[in-house]
């Protein structure tokens, strides 16, 4: 086990390479793109909300119109 | 609710932005060991010091567009994860966006110090030796089993030092338990 700990040792000093400068403006760069996604995912949102109110509303516009629960049975005539 | 809303868009910015300048650089450092651009700088003895004002090779795109692309998932769930350690979640981004790249695209052009491994040997290197993650917070953060992640770290240890064979890329085995998306 100590063979294989003395290995891993040496692959982590092979990764402890020297860190690369943080190209300038990456966090603005970042946070443009992300608020994008944010804004359109809102926007979906709010297209999906829309319609579902406009589904309810012609739902209840038609049921009010042809009353289907009052539909008159054929022994009632 | 226009204003509250400017509000937290701004203090979201300055959040992130703090957070980017802290762990943006490690950020970086684990991209770019992803996408084998890591190096030493000038070719030369490893480790050798090198003058502060040599110029070193800027030669990192995909690990930047990597990064940027992470860091873009992290802002915008920003909000939801309040509590959260947005570092584990941008790592977290990397790791699977490098894993969905690499799968689409077979190898991604492999380089640097890790130019011998796999895509998901690199993964699990990097997560478990740079990062110093648990195997068991590997696997999860990978979505594999952890008994795959310990034979990949070991055979990662084993071909990076020049023990065993390279096997070709037939070791890939299967990601996620979920199937892959029909269409694509």
């Amino acid at each position: 086990m100590s063979g294989l700990d003395r290995k891993e040792d040496a692959v982590r000093r092979m990764l402890d390479l020297r860190h690369l400068p943080l190209p300038p403006g990456l966090a603005a760069r970042a946070a443009a793109r992300g608020g994008r996604v944010l804004r359109r995912r809102r926007a979906v949102r709010a297209v999906g909300w829309a319609l579902l109110a406009a589904g309810t509303v012609a739902f209840c516009v038609w049921a009010a119109l042809v009353e289907p629960w009052s539909a008159p049975s054929l022994w009632d005539r | 609710m226009r204003e509250r809303r400017a509000a937290r868009e701004l203090r979201r910015a300055h959040e992130f932005e703090e957070f980017v300048g802290g762990a943006g650089g490690r950020l970086l450092h684990v991209a770019a060991l992803l996408t084998g651009e890591a190096t030493d700088g000038a070719p030369g003895p490893v480790g050798g010091p090198h003058g502060p004002g040599e110029p070193v090779p800027r030669r990192h795109e995909a690990a930047e567009r990597l990064l940027t692309a992470a860091l873009a998932a992290t802002y915008a769930a920003w909000d939801r994860a309040r509590g959260e350690d947005p570092y584990d979640r941008a790592r977290q981004e990397l790791a699977t966006r490098y894993a969905r790249a690499a799968r689409r695209s077979g190898s991604p052009a492999p380089g640097g110090v890790l130019a011998p491994l796999a895509p998901q040997e690199r993964l699990v290197l990097v997560l478990c030796l740079a990062e110093g993650l648990a195997e068991e917070q590997t696997a999860a953060l990978l979505g594999l089993p952890v008994e795959r992640v310990r034979a990949l770290r070991t055979r990662a240890v084993e071909v990076l030092l020049g023990g065993a064979p390279r096997a070709g890329r037939a070791t890939a085995g299967p990601w996620r338990t979920r199937p892959r998306r029909a269409g694509s």
